[in-house]
């Protein structure tokens, strides 16, 4: 019987051998990522476990992402703390305010390579599974067990696959085939498994819109998320790492769970409506919805690809007046691409507002805080009810391209009617 | 554990239990805005000892680990559930909140019944009409971080930390 990714990313040492779904196992982890919240919970407990010495700072990446920059002066002390304590404990990969969000700056700085493990105070670490990383979230307590220890206890999980043939139409993309999984096949088919997203339509999709499947693979319940480790995943790790490093493809006689085929032709834009990720219609359901605000950013749509696919529907428009726009880019990296291929220019001149790069908006942490009964269309990951605000605001989530598109009407709009 | 029951329904997720608008609060703050957006009563009414049942994917959403610690941190007694979140799963068992996968349990109960919880046996039982149900059982390994208090009691009683036989 051959391996899942899941099963040859949780295989022990050499010689011991695949285990099975359902077992447990305890693993040494490659990398541990702990952002700005993340850290002053793990602070806490190292202090509560008279730990003062860390396994292994190497292992450990520290970006400040959540609250960029402070906006209150408890958190701006916070942080302070923060920078002290990566001092005192000899953690060199330390990224400051607005370098990025976490699970973009992971990859960009070549932070792990096929065949680690990966965890982090962060739900969306499932985002390095589209570069072969079994990526996945933990709480502060957990994650202060690894920087102490550097190892982590794991549930082997079963693992259903996604066969997606055929190619995304004009405006559609990976987004639309998450949220079409989300309403088919139900937020918990992940539920305690791993999901794999293979098949002609992800080998042919940008890197970066991989990752939108595997980032959102946690709205689905999915402890990891995997994409194909192809060319286009190796030539990206070869130039930021260093390292030989396994290629942990699935094997042919892999046990699945289920396997579900997608065909890419048939799908249309996807919009899911308030308060659950899997309340999902297409988006003619919904057309005409007035909207207060419309965010293209986060972790899952922040990325130089989701901005650029919204500048080709912005391109040489402009934004409904009574609509505010927003843009956060997912690093400072994904903003310089911007700059230099004129993504931000037309993003500007339409009428957004490029904010610096920050989880900002999507946590309700600034940069687009919404207001009592407020409406937002958001190209982001999670549309729970008070996430971005007021507990009366209604978030929708969409695609970039159905952002943009509603952007320039100030309704939710088809992208494939401006 | 017994405790008076208050029935929420599937996917109460991060979010909803503990309010990003209390994001970077003390946990005692955080205890006292659970389930805010959803049932703003419920922290006025709810007394300690009382257990949340739910349906599925109880804690989706976030890492947060503010959630289950919130809960642990208001008082109350365990949360049932048809199924859970992986991450709100795992920060439960890692600081010590009873957190119970009792398939069925959403149809054992109404809201306002006695609920006891044997632990040690498995058994989640409605002393309002006498039913009872078994809850899923942890893998030992698993069982014993649980049963030390969470992974700081872990580590504190044994620094060389975590091992499971393969």
């Amino acid at each position: 019987m051959g391996s899942t990714m899941a099963e040859k990313l949780l295989s022990g040492p050499s010689g011991s051998g695949t285990p099975s779904p359902g077992d447990h196992v305890v693993r040494e982890v490659d990398v541990l990522m702990m952002h700005d919240l993340g850290t002053r919970g793990v602070m806490e407990r190292l202090e509560e476990m008279g730990v003062e010495e860390l396994y292994d700072p190497d292992r450990i990446v520290c970006p400040l992402d959540h609250v960029a920059p402070s906006h209150t002066v408890d958190d701006a002390n916070a942080k302070t703390r923060i920078r002290e304590f990566v001092d005192e404990m000899g953690i060199e990969s330390f990224y400051e305010v607005g370098t990025g969000i976490a699970h973009q700056v992971l990859y960009e700085q070549g932070h792990y390579k096929p065949g680690d493990l990966l965890v982090g105070t962060d739900s969306h670490t499932t985002t390095a599974g589209a570069f072969g990383v079994g990526g996945t979230g933990m709480g502060h307590t957990d994650a202060a067990y690894v920087a102490a220890t550097g190892h982590s206890w794991f549930r082997v999980p079963e693992t259903v696959r996604f066969e997606v043939s055929g190619t995304f139409g004009e405006r559609v993309s990976t987004k639309d085939l998450l949220l079409h999984i989300a309403a088919e096949y139900g937020t918990d088919v992940g539920q305690y498994r791993a999901l794999e997203y293979f098949g002609e339509a992800i080998e042919d999709a940008a890197l970066e819109d991989r990752v939108t499947l595997s980032n959102m693979s946690i709205e689905l319940g999915a402890k990891f998320g995997f994409t194909p480790v192809d060319d286009v995943v190796t030539d990206f790790v070869d130039e930021r790492v260093d390292e030989d490093y396994p290629i942990p493809n699935p094997d042919e006689d892999a046990d699945y769970r289920a396997v579900h085929e997608v065909d890419a032709d048939e799908l249309r834009p996807k919009v899911a409506v308030p308060h659950k990720v899997g309340n999902v219609v297409d988006v003619d359901d919904v057309v005409g919805t007035e909207l207060d605000q419309v965010f293209i950013g986060s972790c899952t749509n922040g990325k130089f690809e989701d901005l650029k696919a919204a500048a080709a529907v912005l391109e040489g428009g402009s934004v409904d007046p009574r609509t505010r726009v927003i843009v956060t880019p997912a690093s400072r990296d994904v903003y310089r691409r911007a700059l230099e291929t004129g993504v931000a220019e037309t993003l500007t001149a339409a009428g957004a507002t490029i904010t610096n790069s920050t989880c900002g908006a999507c946590i309700g942490m600034g940069m687009g805080v919404l207001g009592e009964g407020e409406v937002c269309l958001a190209a982001m990951n999670r549309n729970f009810q008070g996430r971005m605000g007021a507990d009366s605001s209604e978030i929708y989530l969409s695609s970039p391209e159905t952002a943009a598109a509603s952007a320039l009407t100030g309704h939710i709009t088809d992208p494939g009617e401006v | 554990m017994r405790g008076t029951v208050w029935v929420f329904g599937d996917e109460i997720n991060t979010d909803v239990i503990t309010p990003s608008d209390y994001f970077g609060e003390p946990i005692e703050v955080m205890a006292e805005h659970i389930f805010e957006p959803e049932r703003p009563e419920f922290v006025e009414a709810f007394e300690a000892g009382d257990v949340v049942v739910a349906g599925h994917h109880f804690g989706s959403g976030s890492s947060r680990e503010s959630a289950p610690a919130a809960i642990q941190e208001a008082g109350l007694g365990a949360v049932v559930a048809e199924s859970f979140s992986r991450i709100f799963y795992r920060n439960a068992i890692a600081i010590g909140l009873p957190a119970v996968t009792c398939p069925g349990v959403t149809d054992l109960f109404d809201e306002g019944d006695e609920a006891e919880i044997d632990l040690d046996a498995g058994v989640v039982r409605n002393r309002t009409t006498g039913e009872g149900l078994a809850a899923e059982p942890l893998p030992e390994a698993i069982q014993d971080i649980f049963d030390r208090g969470g992974l700081i009691e872990l580590y504190r009683n044994d620094p060389e930390g975590l091992r499971i036989e393969e």
